[in-house]
């Protein structure tokens, strides 16, 4: 009843026009790329074929709508890089997401716990690194990492390593490079539900005989697993179509898929197997974000 | 742990205490619960000023104060959230100052209850038996019992938010009792309800308490709460113990002025000891003339002290106590005035009364006829009388 009455009258108006934006800016362009990814390329401009002529009548579009075909799917399945790639992005989410978790969560839980004038500040230095654009940070990494770094000097100066060690161009470097872009985003909803936390909690179950891990793991963890789960799949999502990172860090042997989609773009100039490449990738990722969905509108629903 | 009630099944071992020595010889004599000179200071702020205190088992016993009093630090110090900064808790003559919170055989009740949202009713109750590690089948039955207990039966399974506040306070209740503690500990219970379940709550509580036989400790800045349910007070204002006692004596005898105001209504009227004879000492007050009061047990060693009349001891009439009545023989204080203000509240009517010399005295009357020819009207001239036996005298 109340949710009727609050989308009545200039409050439905106001709910048209973000669903008018999905529509012209989401709906409308991948209405044409679905449409690309069906087509054949083409040395042309564009480079793809059929292109549709709306001037040439109704027969026209017929038969360019018959020409429309699944063979850049086929493609993907049978050629080995397109799955390796997609495999490698899931591999690379899933483990940088575990990475970040282990981090993030005890920064979080250390976050909430601190004074209250002492969390602002805390919340600051965490949100910070977003004052310099992403792309000089990640520069900054190569600085830091390549052969005559900062990293190798230190390491060199403190005897630790007798020859400078390859860390550019290595998984490793890539792993760090989006553990250290993401965290911000594993933090923060982690944060958010474990600040909310009522404290009389933890003191109830110590009350009640639990250890402090036993306080943690049957009532702590717990409730906080709606920001377990949303900064999760707030890395997650993103990871999974990463392009920049892993290209200025990781070695070349081995691409994400957002890599194969650049490489399909721009080096191969093959729109239409692109386009299949950025279908799949939506695909792939219309999981995770249902499951967000989800949980996003039953916190919402818990909240009223 | 002996002054369980008797049950079927084994005891429950909840605390892993240390292997201690037997108690001392004059066991019998200690306490359940002894504070010692306790103090716990926040910065420069002493919440806690070397309060002692001793809870006998199997006492119903209320902490009273304002807000801030520290009342509620003390509690937490019982339960083990807080340490003290000096002196010490004893249970059973054994200091359990170090222990933490869940080494404790304490349990509390919260203010707010503290429920976990994302347990049912049954895995509230449990929650305690099982980080106790008590085995799943004598969980079962205890969990049974309680709800039976606080008759929540039908509601197991229900989520916290599915509960109204009455039985979310029962949740919490039974889940603190669950572990079958020797002391409870009870922040504000009944706070969260409105006026009638709270009345009826508190009821169930001083039948539970009565039954268990487990010794309660509520804290409360509700005296009507406290006089209630509690067979001792202990009342606190700015860390320390004002007075320890039962309700009746708190109210009738309170040792202090502050008291006598904080604890009920009370006329009051300064001045000095005129002049004393057997058991009777006359009061030359500043605003209400020469009152005669009964001379205290305690002999009055200061001049200036204060008469302290609760209002219902203020009988109005038109004319003053008829002096062949007998029960109105002892009326020796009257004090006449004019009715400014009349309150009536159902069974009793409060009216202020402006006395000739212009203090204001309260006096609240119960209303036993259902129709009362008599009553005061505001303009009304009248007498208020009191006997010197319904008089406090109070140094301070």
């Amino acid at each position: 009843m109340s949710a009727r009455r609050i989308f009545a009258g200039p409050a439905r108006l106001a709910a048209i026009a973000p669903c008018l934006w999905m529509v012209l800016f989401f709906l409308v362009p991948f209405g044409f790329v679905l449409k690309i990814s069906l087509s054949q390329t083409a040395v042309a401009q564009p480079p793809y074929l059929p292109v549709f002529d709306f001037t040439q009548g109704l027969a026209a579009i017929k038969a360019a709508f018959a020409v429309l075909s699944l063979d850049n799917y086929r493609l993907l399945v049978s050629d080995n890089l397109y799955i390796l790639s997609c495999l490698r992005s899931l591999v690379v989410a899933a483990v940088s997401t575990a990475i970040l978790l282990l981090i993030g969560y005890p920064v979080a839980y250390a976050m909430a716990r601190l004074p209250q004038r002492w969390q602002g500040i805390a919340m600051m230095l965490v949100i910070v690194p977003f004052w310099t654009s992403f792309l000089i940070r990640i520069y900054a990494w190569i600085n830091i990492l390549q052969h005559d770094g900062l990293l190798n000097q230190v390491l060199l100066a403190l005897h630790i390593v007798s020859a400078p060690v390859v860390w550019l161009s290595t998984d490793s470097a890539m792993y760090l490079g989006i553990v250290y872009s993401y965290l911000p985003f594993m933090i923060l909803p982690l944060y958010a539900s474990l600040a909310k936390m009522d404290p009389a909690l933890s003191e109830a179950a110590s009350d009640l005989g639990a250890s402090p891990q036993q306080t943690f793991w049957l009532v702590t963890f717990p409730l906080s697993l709606p920001g377990v789960v949303a900064g999760a799949l707030l890395c997650f999502i993103p990871i999974l179509g990463e392009f920049v990172i892993p290209d200025l860090l990781a070695g070349s042997d081995s691409m994400m898929i957002g890599q194969t989609l650049w490489l399909e773009f721009f080096t191969n100039k093959d729109w239409p197997v692109a386009s299949a490449v950025a279908v799949v990738l939506l695909v792939l990722l219309v999981a995770p974000l249902a499951l967000y969905d989800r949980l996003q509108r039953r916190q919402l629903e818990a909240a009223r | 742990m002996t002054d369980e009630p008797a049950t079927s099944e084994p005891p429950l071992e909840v605390v892993a205490e240390p292997a201690r020595p037997a108690p001392p010889a004059e066991a019998a004599d200690i306490p359940l619960l002894r504070i010692e000179a306790v103090v716990k200071q926040f910065g420069g702020f002493r919440a806690v000023d070397r309060l002692s205190l001793d809870i006998r088992a199997g006492e119903f016993f209320a902490l009273l104060g304002p807000s801030g009093c520290g009342k509620t630090t003390l509690l937490r110090m019982l339960a083990g959230f807080e340490t003290p900064d000096e002196g010490r808790i004893l249970l059973d003559g054994w200091d359990i100052a170090p222990l933490l919170p869940h080494e404790r055989p304490v349990n509390m009740m919260f203010q707010n209850y503290a429920l976990f949202p994302h347990l049912s009713v049954r895995d509230n109750i449990a929650f305690g038996l099982k980080c106790a590690g008590m085995p799943a089948a004598d969980i079962r039955t205890r969990v049974a019992e309680m709800i039976a207990l606080v008759k929540l039966e039908g509601l197991e399974r229900r989520k916290p938010d599915q509960l109204s506040g009455g039985q979310k306070q029962r949740v919490a209740l039974a889940r603190a009792l669950a572990r079958r503690p020797r002391i409870l500990l009870l922040d504000e219970p009944l706070a969260a309800l409105d006026k009638k379940l709270r009345e009826s709550t508190q009821a169930e509580l001083m039948a539970l308490q009565r039954r268990l036989g487990t010794t309660f400790i509520i804290v409360t800045h509700d005296q009507d709460e406290a006089m209630t349910m509690a067979d001792r007070i202990g009342v606190m204002d700015r860390g320390r113990l004002e007075q320890v006692a039962t309700p009746r004596q708190l109210y009738e005898a309170p040792a202090s002025r502050w008291i006598a105001e904080f604890v009920g209504d009370i006329n009051l009227f300064e001045g000095e000891v005129a002049s004393r004879e057997a058991g009777r000492l006359v009061i030359a007050t500043r605003d209400a003339g020469s009152i005669v009061v009964a001379a205290p047990l305690q002999p009055i060693n200061k001049d200036v002290v204060a008469v302290a009349i609760r209002p219902e001891k203020v009988k109005l009439s038109r004319r003053g106590p008829a002096s062949d009545d007998a029960d109105h023989a002892h009326a020796i204080n009257r004090l006449e005035g004019v009715v400014t203000d009349v309150g009536y509240l159902g069974g009793l009517t409060t009216y202020k009364v402006k006395l000739d010399s212009g203090a204001e005295l309260r006096s609240s009357m119960a209303n036993t006829a259902r129709i009362d020819i008599d009553a005061y009207s505001p303009t009304h001239r009248v007498v208020a009388w009191f006997t010197p036996d319904d008089c406090l005298v109070l140094e301070q």
